[in-house]
């Protein structure tokens, strides 16, 4: 998955041609850990369709909040310069993102 | 379709999942946990733990657990990763299925499925989750560095968890119901809130509304004595009013209470024979990561009982083609000791065609209760499983021998 942060991410997030998948996630975040493999199983099996990409908002707080994410974790999917979906907390189910990525990929 | 056999199936690996497993592992019965995230549950998600005896300093929740879990793998429990979907404990094999697709059979099965953070279902909240509000403060805090958050609940989670955000926060203010200066939190606790800078105190209070265009922006502030609403400019929302169980996939296979807690009694048996429960599912009166653990560890010594006892029921008793004489006797019991040199000479007469086992009723109340054997002796006979006979007390040799020849000639 890439990394990106607060001076990639118009290019590689907003500018992108394709659908983006970001997965805004801290090391202090539990939950978030408990997500990464599932995460990454996806970007293994859809990764020829959307773009995957992490973003860690300890380091990128600001941008964060600019994107309306003030809570983990959260896994947005990203197309034509705007947000179209998103998938917060309880919601933020390996199930659910599959599901997110089936309606949004491609 | 393939399924995984073990002994014990665990689902959940919080303390009491991991202590149960500690405890079934080391009892040397294949044992396997089964938890859908991380290891540790809720107690992943708690930084300070000062109250697990024997770690009073510097022990945090993740570490904590990372250690259980360490010390339940050494021993030879499994931690696997499933969510579990469907459960049917009807038969002798509980068979758990995950929504990955898994089936497992175990001879006994410990859910401690843990509890969640319970919502308040206030305008405004749902829509807004992750958006400012938040239900776990070791996972957001950073993004409220140097701002202003507002906290709901004054229970010893709440307070502590505040004192946590306050590491982070501008400022923390407390809506607390309670006239000023109560709170449900623990005097300590208290205590040591009060005298925290950062935190601020709203008596008499409730939140009703939370409001923001996509991001929180303020909450509505009712005061229960004069019914005055006001509005509080705030960057976001931490709600620590309690929790709820984990119990739906449960419902309709064990008994619940009226909230979904599983019921179960001092020996953790649900109401399902061969499934216990153990941890903040459990109706109990502390949920704290020593008392999961003190349910996981009976849990565990329980299952390892009933498989026991089970088992051997079924290998000697149930399972034999020929007819099976079984002396249900009891150490406390001076006739029922009394009277096994006669059973002893009746299965001696009946060699070959009848077998001879005998149960303490006392360590197999189980079993004994199961056929309604309450006393000590008391003579049943079994034909391919089925209970056929039973003699209860007063008996004597001459009347057991003629039964045991009816049951061979029968």
């Amino acid at each position: 998955m890439l990394e990106v942060n607060k001076e990639n991410f118009e290019a590689e997030v907003l500018a992108a041609a394709g659908p983006v998948l970001v997965d805004f996630w801290s090391t202090k975040c539990e939950p978030c850990m408990a997500l990464v493999p599932e995460v990454e199983a996806l970007a293994a099996k859809y990764g020829d369709q959307v773009k995957f990409c992490k973003l860690n908002v300890l380091e990128n707080r600001r941008l964060s909040i600019g994107q309306k994410v003030l809570g983990l974790p959260t896994i947005a999917m990203y197309k034509g310069g705007e947000k179209v979906a998103e998938l917060t907390k309880d919601d933020a189910t390996a199930a659910n993102i599959e599901a997110m990525i089936k309606e949004h990929g491609r | 379709m393939a399924f995984r056999e073990c002994d014990v199936l665990i689902i959940g690996a919080g303390p009491a999942g991991l202590a149960a497993a500690l405890y079934a592992s080391r009892a040397k019965l294949s044992t396997v946990v089964l938890e859908k995230g991380s290891p540790g549950g809720q107690v992943r998600t708690t930084w300070s733990m000062e109250n697990y005896p024997g770690f009073a300093r510097g022990m945090t929740g993740p570490e904590l657990m990372d250690r259980f879990a360490d010390h339940a793998k050494e021993f030879g429990a499994e931690i696997v990763r499933g969510d579990v979907e469907t459960v049917d404990f009807a038969g002798d094999r509980k068979i758990v299925r995950t929504r990955g697709g898994e089936e497992y059979r175990a001879r006994a099965v410990i859910v401690a499925p843990g509890a969640e953070p319970r919502t308040l279902g206030l305008p405004g909240e749902r829509e807004l989750r992750g958006k400012g509000v938040s239900y776990c403060a070791t996972c957001d805090a950073d993004f409220f560095e140097d701002l202003d958050i507002v906290v709901i609940g004054n229970g010893d989670a709440a307070v502590e968890e505040a004192m946590y955000l306050t590491k982070f926060v501008n400022s923390a203010t407390m809506i607390v119901v309670h006239d000023q200066g109560i709170l449900d939190a623990t005097a300590i606790i208290r205590d040591r809130a009060f005298r925290n800078a950062k935190m601020k105190w709203v008596w008499n209070s409730v939140v009703e509304e939370i409001q923001g265009d996509g991001i929180v922006e303020s909450v509505v502030i009712r005061n229960i004595k004069t019914n005055e609403r006001t509005e509080l400019e705030t960057n976001g929302v931490f709600v620590f009013v309690g929790t709820v169980p984990k119990t739906d996939f449960l419902r309709d296979h064990v008994e619940l209470d009226k909230r979904g807690y599983v019921v179960a009694n001092e020996l953790m048996e649900t109401s399902v024979d061969g499934v216990y429960c153990a941890g903040d599912a459990r109706v109990k009166y502390l949920r704290q990561v020593i008392t999961a653990a003190a349910d996981g560890a009976i849990a565990a010594v329980a299952a390892e009982k009933y498989i026991h006892e089970e088992e051997g029921f079924r290998e000697m008793v149930l399972d034999p083609k020929e007819p099976v004489m079984v002396a249900f006797w009891s150490p406390t019991s001076q006739a029922s000791l009394d009277f096994l040199p006669a059973v002893e000479r009746v299965a001696a007469a009946h060699e070959g065609k009848l077998n001879l086992v005998k149960i303490d009723i006392y360590k197999n109340q189980r079993v004994a209760g199961r056929y309604g054997v309450a006393e000590a002796p008391t003579m049943a006979f079994f034909r391919g499983g089925q209970l056929v006979e039973k003699v209860c007390w007063p008996t004597n040799e001459s009347e057991l021998a003629a039964v045991a020849d009816k049951v061979i000639g029968g």
